[in-house]
């Protein structure tokens, strides 16, 4: 990418409605940070940093989903100000855990937690990055996986397009030696449906997956649905075992959507 | 002095807290006469979307209020289901959750003290510009930190948002060989907080002893995690259950905020200070001989020395998750089974940051019907902004840059953590 004379790419980390999960993952990789930070010029990553300059950044690290009037704006200077800008984490990627307010009337739950609700600001859906602006790629997980965060962040500062695995964690099972945990323990697992970048990682601790990373393109969730009730799971546990931290990524979506329905 | 002008002191976007934060002090005429703290991190309504979920669900959603410390969501909220179904769960799977919130500590209190709060005393704006000059400190800092972390995953899976938690138990248990396995990296982890401590022990401290009262869990035996009574300096001494009738929550439309305060009292301080002051003596012998060293006595009252607390903490965490390690067999089962049975639990636990305190009501089905979270950050809002304001009078006289930075450190004494908060704190655009 074209840079000015020899300086280093400039780095930044923004943050929107989240936990912090996925920016701490930038922290959390101890033995590559000071590489990382050697690397590029750190130029807006409050969490970690009062040094602050001003854009054009040459990647933008977008966390969180748009919630409120004032981000839904906030986010388009980002966007103007960066080169590449990338996703993640599921809140940025599909809208995250606050999305399950897509399903709901928001206003009627602002009196659930506040008593001076009129002081509250918020829009009534929670939605992806993408639904407002351009964005370069998308990293999905929640939280994402650092390995896979370090090498989209390499592949971009090296000019190179970032590629993550597309296939199912079901296939991670099969790779690892996992013994199949809705086959062998009957239990309710989202592998056939959801995206790798765990490893496979809830199977191997015994427990179904519950979709973290979001789904595969085209998942068979029809097709799954007869399994998940063989493992017991009623019509408002399939609506809640799709409706967690990817519940607003479109095929999850329309899949707790179809068991909502009282013919389903 | 003779000029005194009008000024604001405000900082849009605080660094180095998780979350979205910012504050402002007036002074007008050599008097403080406003000092806030504004949350502009969007809400995000956990208590409302937690109802209608199963109640096996709580641990995994509620760790999603905040990715710095995932593992007390779900400490307090498998605690409170526990109790609500009247299921003890005890033996080598309570010391597995102890010894999984070890890692938590270390891993959070390694991340405030040396990467976010030791640049404020050493003159730097990052630990990655405090690296180009001390390599060294910051490579140590984060070899304690990944151990923290590493004792996290071997534990729990994952080192943001476990998923081997669950009510009742583990989905799975860790090997005896595999926990043996790990005592060399905490022994040497232990050794590198003890370096931490001392360094820190280092810094200069403005004198700021605080006469908030302090609140924080205790146990007969244990430096608190996830059971006690809650007890205060003030002589609060309490069951769990009775937290609601001791302390209130306001929503303030002038800061529009959640406040906690203490009933009859206001403002009161939970976390590391409160933990230390009120637990001195549960402290393992090599911690208490460390903190005597690093130059504490067995109260602590200044909230600039909670980084020593801090750092006296992480060695003790260190110290906990060796004795648990050494002991640990194996459980029978990962988990024992919990079935629903309506009614209303609720559990607290000492998070890094102070009294995380959960409580549910469930139907019969084992469905949520209403949730209330209290986390530390919320009851310590009122402490930050008294702290706030009386600092900034007894230091008038600095000039603005410096007196910014100084109140910046102020908020940062607290490692508040605003994402765990936002559920409870609302958006401040205009203050942006």
């Amino acid at each position: 990418m074209p840079r000015k004379r020899s300086a280093k790419p400039k780095l930044a980390v923004w943050k929107f409605a989240s936990c912090d999960g996925c920016q701490l993952s930038i922290l959390d990789c101890e033995d590559e940070l000071l590489a990382l930070a050697g690397a590029v010029e750190v130029a807006n990553f409050l969490e970690a940093s009062r040094a602050v300059s001003p854009g054009p950044y040459d990647l933008s690290l977008v966390e969180g989903s748009i919630t409120t009037p004032h981000d839904a704006e906030r986010i388009h200077g980002i966007r103007r100000a960066s080169k590449l800008l990338v996703t993640i984490g599921a809140c940025a990627t599909s809208g995250g855990l606050q999305a399950l307010r897509n399903f709901a009337d928001v206003t009627a739950w602002v009196p659930a937690v506040y008593a001076a609700p009129d002081a509250i600001e918020t829009l009534r859906t929670s939605t992806p990055i993408a639904n407002h602006v351009r964005v370069d790629f998308e990293l999905p997980g929640c939280p994402v996986s650092k390995e896979q965060l370090l090498g989209v962040v390499a592949a971009v500062l090296q000019g190179r397009p970032p590629v993550l695995p597309s296939h199912g964690v079901c296939l991670d099972c099969k790779r690892r030696g996992v013994v199949c945990v809705a086959v062998a323990a009957g239990l309710p697992c989202l592998g056939p449906v959801t995206r790798t970048g765990c490893g496979a990682l809830c199977p191997s601790f015994g427990r179904g997956c519950f979709g973290c990373f979001g789904p595969v393109k085209d998942p068979a969730t029809d097709a799954l649905a007869p399994v998940l009730r063989a493992a017991g799971l009623s019509d408002p546990d399939l609506v809640r075992i799709y409706r967690t931290f990817q519940a607003a990524a479109e095929p999850f979506r329309k899949a707790s959507e179809a068991h909502e329905r009282p013919s389903a | 002095m003779s000029a005194r002008p009008p000024r604001t002191v405000t900082v849009e976007a605080l660094a180095r807290v998780e979350g979205e934060a910012g504050f402002s002090v007036k002074i007008r005429k050599g008097e403080v006469i406003a000092a806030a703290l504004n949350v502009f991190e969007p809400p995000r309504f956990f208590e409302a979307l937690l109802r209608g979920r199963a109640f096996t669900e709580a641990p995994d959603l509620t760790a999603r209020i905040c990715g710095i410390c995932p593992v007390a969501y779900q400490m307090s909220a498998v605690h409170a289901m526990e109790s609500l179904c009247e299921v003890p769960v005890g033996g080598a799977l309570r010391d597995l959750r102890r010894l999984l919130y070890c890692g938590e500590w270390i891993e959070s209190h390694a991340l405030h003290v040396a990467m976010l709060h030791a640049p404020d005393f050493l003159g730097y704006e990052s630990a990655l510009h405090l690296a180009k000059d001390r390599p060294d400190v910051v490579t140590d800092a984060l070899r304690l930190k990944k151990a923290g972390n590493d004792l996290v995953t071997l534990v729990g899976g994952r080192e943001i948002h476990p998923v081997s938690v669950k009510v009742g138990g583990f989905w799975k248990t860790p090997s005896r060989e595999a926990l043996r396995a790990f005592t060399p990296r905490m022994e040497d982890a232990r050794e590198r907080a003890l370096g931490l401590l001392k360094l820190v022990s280092g810094f200069s401290f403005p004198d700021f002893d605080r006469d908030l009262p302090l609140v924080a869990l205790r146990h007969p035996d244990e430096y608190p995690m996830n059971e006690g009574r809650i007890v205060s300096t003030s002589g609060l001494d309490l069951a769990v259950a009775e937290y609601e009738r001791a302390f209130f929550e306001e929503h303030l439309p002038r800061s529009n905020a959640l406040h906690s305060g203490m009933t009859g009292r206001g403002p009161y301080l939970v976390g590391p200070l409160a933990r230390y002051s009120l637990n001195f003596d549960r402290l393992s012998p090599l911690a208490q001989e460390a903190a005597r060293e690093a130059g504490l006595s067995e109260s602590c009252r200044n909230p600039f020395r909670s980084i020593v607390v801090r750092a006296v903490e992480t060695v003790y965490a260190c110290d906990e998750a060796l004795r648990l390690i050494a002991r640990y067999e194996p459980p029978a089962e990962p988990a024992v089974d919990v079935a629903p049975r309506a009614g209303t639990g609720c559990a607290a636990t000492e998070a890094p940051r102070g009294l995380l305190y959960h409580r549910y009501r469930i139907d019969g089905a084992g469905i949520i019907r209403n949730a209330k979270i209290v986390p530390p950050t919320s009851q310590n809002l009122k402490a930050i902004e008294k702290d706030l304001s009386l600092f900034a009078r007894a230091h008038l006289g600095l000039d603005t840059k410096s007196l910014t930075l100084r109140l910046e450190q102020v908020v940062r004494n607290y490692d508040p953590c605003i994402s765990c908060a936002t559920h409870l704190l609302t958006i401040d655009r205009d203050d942006r």
